[in-house]
């Protein structure tokens, strides 16, 4: 009877990645017409199995059974024909095409000429996009869908092939609420259909809605299971998660105050495309040394794009005006945001952060060459001693300063982007999601890091989705909704439930 | 592993080397001095071209503009040389000394480059898209400057630029080699070559660390234009000639030597002395087919093939880039 429950069953997956464990010893089971979600860190090797389990990766030790079946998928197209199908977090159509051509993408239904039979697939399209309640022509380009829709075509290109088993992973975390709703009704219906959903998210409240039971996976290993998920509670899934409690992660030193050091009046930036619409509206708000200002906001909420305009990134659409040390500067480049001695560590440090083909010397003294400069000619030493200096500071795990940036995990990447800032000495600096993909405890040494930075008299600016990590390290909060600042909280008054009703205003 | 990353980093000397041991086994005419010079002084105006093309694609973009900014660089050079500018209606004329004249042809590739730059950067023309209008634009300008006849008999000063000899090395060689110091130092020794990296290796990043991107690519286009006027100096200057279709498909064989020389054609990667190595190998497979008595229409199925090889090994030796 157990048998009959479950489609897809991993035995002793093993995978490793030059030498590096990723999953050791995996085994999960994937029961029939049921949200089977897996939890876990960064780095818990989550993605690694959903990629076996789609056959993205056909090289592992272990057996997958489908059905009973041992089965091995040489690609994610065979994984597909035999009914997997996965949903990735980073959306893969293309924007050119219609939703039509992308659904039937690599299977096209041709006509007995040999001609695309565009009857027949458009109708066909037209009745998946009706089971995933998307109410637009299947001849629409792509392009012109928002992400959930993307999502919604995704979910679509699944049901064609009749997929028993349906991964999805972090599928919220880029789309609006409404569009959450829409996303759990689909999950509710496939899930009459005896479709079966593996599901990855961060966002523990949206787990509890739909999760039918959880697997918890930690450091590369299977560590439990809760069967029914109406039983379990917050705190059974962080424990499975972490194994241990949250609260003992954060470490922030409550310090006496500076003088204000970062003022910010009136700041908008319209969208480039409609000057009435705004990205950042009529924000103001100061820093004081010492001080760190956690902004939290959801998805789109604006939170990025006010760090980029204060960084002189839109300078010739933004309003407003920026005091530093009370004296009002115009900024109107990036290097003008670091002449007034601030940095900016992005959201995402492998496109915005790091040159990946530079040994991590080159980009620690990026952006401030000219202090390893004589003469004219960039000195060797001086450059090294500096990497080498940040490398102990912040214990970068790397063979050597040489190394080339790409070959460090996330978490050591992320300190070499914060050395990189460090070495320019700056007064105040932003960090936009700073331990967004790194593991726990390259996170609390970064959380180290911004108390000691705070400590040394920088104003710190975090910009953070994570509500427990922002409430833990920051001093006071504002909260951005719609563009907005839409609250402003200290730590003592901060509550999940008032920053949340402030976030969603 | 020490033994296979000597032989992938050394492989183009090694190809060279190689290349030369063959040819001078099948050629008893390849390996003396004469023809080392001659092979020099032929690669000395793609060297040149070749350094500016290294810069440009090391920040990710292409100049398809160099062959025909070089003809009109040594039209221009050739011709102020010759007859001056001379407006007989305003009863003006200038007359030109042979560095004058230089300098004019220098001025001339410096503002077209300074033109590619402006409308990669301020108007976001594709680098590929604005070399290319470049490529007609200069073409047709050296047309309209020469009426489309060559302009020849330009002096025994200027011909010492393309045909002299200074301490036992033909001046062709000593310009391209100083050319080729500087630009090894400045890629790895200064800020600006260190920023062509960055912007090239990841121009987000270098963005938000700062660097001024627009300006670096402006220079890095105009250095490329000035290199190509050099090499139309030195070319019109060795024919005692300028050509209205002179430097004709010169940024092919540009970007052969850059390409195998090792520089990634995304961006941030590749060296100046890998560019040099390319030439090299160019330079000395042409010679050796010469000399073998191959047909050109040979050579150049030869030459395309031997790209494909230098690519595919690069492709091998760095697997993970797009």
């Amino acid at each position: 009877m157990e048998e009959d429950n479950i489609i897809l069953q991993a035995v002793n997956i093993t995978k490793k990645f030059a030498g590096v464990t990723a999953l050791d010893n995996v085994s999960i089971n994937v029961h029939k017409g049921k949200v089977n979600v897996i939890v876990g860190e960064n780095g818990a090797g989550k993605s690694t199995l959903m990629k076996i389990l789609s056959g993205v990766y056909p090289e592992y030790d272990g057996t997958l059974l489908l059905q009973g079946e041992p089965v091995n998928f040489s690609n994610p197209k065979d994984a597909m024909s035999k009914g997997i199908a996965i949903i990735h977090q980073e959306l893969n159509l293309i924007p050119y095409l219609s939703i039509s051509a992308n659904i039937f993408l690599g299977r096209e239904i041709v006509d007995p000429l040999g001609l695309l039979d565009f009857k027949k697939m458009n109708a066909i399209t037209k009745r998946l996009l009706e089971r995933v309640e998307c109410n637009v022509p299947a001849t629409t380009l792509v392009s012109s869908l928002r992400v959930g829709q993307q999502q919604q075509v995704e979910i679509a290109k699944a049901l064609l092939e009749d997929a028993k088993v349906v991964i999805m992973d972090e599928p919220t975390s880029a789309i609006t609420d409404a569009e959450v709703e829409v996303l759990f009704r689909i999950i509710a219906s496939l899930k009459k259909q005896q479709v079966s959903i593996v599901y990855i998210s961060h966002k523990l409240d949206e787990l509890f809605l739909i999760a039918d039971r959880f697997v918890g996976l930690r450091d590369g290993k299977m560590v439990g299971t809760i069967e029914n998920a109406e039983q379990g509670t917050k705190d059974d899934l962080i424990r499975l998660m972490v194994g241990r409690d949250i609260t003992n992660l954060y470490i922030k030193d409550t310090l006496p105050l500076g003088d204000e050091i970062f003022k910010v009046e009136n700041v908008s930036l319209p969208k480039p495309s409609n000057a009435s619409q705004f990205l950042v509206n009529n924000v103001s708000f100061s820093l004081r040394k010492g001080e760190v200002l956690g902004v939290f906001g959801l998805m789109g909420a604006g939170r990025t794009e006010l760090l980029e305009t204060l960084f002189g990134l839109h300078s010739e659409r933004m309003s407003g005006s920026i005091f530093i040390d009370g004296r009002k500067v115009d900024i109107r480049s990036v290097k003008d945001a670091v002449a007034n001695g601030m940095g900016l560590v992005p959201e995402d440090r492998k496109k915005d952060g790091l040159v990946l083909s530079m040994p991590i010397y080159k980009n620690v003294s990026m952006a401030s060459l000219d202090q390893v400069i004589d003469n004219g000619f960039l000195n060797n030493r001086a450059e090294n001693g500096l990497a080498k200096q940040y490398i102990a500071d912040l214990k970068i795990k790397t063979p050597s300063q040489n190394e080339r940036s790409k070959n460090l995990s996330g978490g050591n990447q992320q300190k070499v982007v914060l050395s990189k800032w460090l070495a320019t000495t700056p007064k105040i600096l932003f960090l936009d999601e700073p331990t967004r993909g790194i593991d726990v405890n390259a996170k609390n040494e970064i959380y180290h890091w911004i108390n000691t930075l705070a400590k040394r008299g920088l104003g710190v600016l975090v910009v953070s989705s994570e509500l427990p990590e922002i409430m833990a390290i920051c001093d006071r909060i504002i909260v951005m909704g719609k563009s907005r600042i839409t609250g402003e909280f200290t730590k003592n008054e901060a509550t999940e439930d008032i920053i949340m009703n402030a976030a969603i205003l | 592993m020490n033994i296979k990353t000597t032989l992938i980093r050394f492989q183009s000397i090694i190809a060279l080397l190689v290349l030369c041991i063959v040819l001078s086994f099948m050629s008893d005419k390849f390996l003396t001095p004469e023809n080392g010079w001659n092979i020099m002084r032929q690669i000395s105006v793609n060297v040149c071209i070749s350094i500016g093309m290294t810069l440009v694609i090391l920040t990710r973009g292409i100049d398809l503009s160099v062959g025909s900014i070089l003809a009109l660089s040594g039209a221009v050079a050739a011709g102020l040389l010759k007859y001056g500018i001379d407006v007989p209606s305003l009863n003006l004329f200038i007359g030109f000394t042979v560095f004058g004249a230089i300098l004019g042809g220098l001025f001339v590739g410096g503002g077209l480059g300074v033109f590619n730059g402006w409308m990669i950067t301020k108007f976001k023309v594709p680098p590929f898209v604005a070399t290319l209008a470049m490529l007609t634009i200069a073409r047709g300008a050296t047309m309209l400057w020469t009426g489309g006849f060559p302009i020849t008999g330009l002096g025994a000063h200027f011909a010492f630029i393309g045909t002299g000899w200074f301490l036992g090395i033909p001046m062709p060689v000593w310009i391209t080699a100083i050319l080729v110091v500087i630009a090894v130092i400045v890629t790895n020794k200064t800020k600006f070559g260190r920023y062509i990296y960055a912007i090239g290796g990841n121009e987000s990043a270098a963005r938000l660390s700062g660097l001024p991107i627009n300006k670096i690519k402006i220079w890095v286009y105009t250095i490329a234009g000035i290199l190509a006027a050099v090499g139309g100096i030195i070319l019109t200057s060795r024919l005692d000639s300028a050509q209205p279709n002179a430097g004709f498909s010169y940024e092919l064989d540009s970007i052969a030597a850059v390409v195998i020389g090792g520089t990634s054609l995304s961006g941030g990667r590749g060296s100046i002395l890998g560019t040099v190595q390319g030439a090299l190998i160019i330079g000395v497979l042409n010679s050796g087919l010469v000399l073998l008595n191959v047909s050109p229409f040979w050579q150049q199925i030869i030459k395309g093939f031997v790209i494909l090889l230098a690519v595919i090994l690069d492709r091998i030796n760095h697997p993970n880039e797009e």
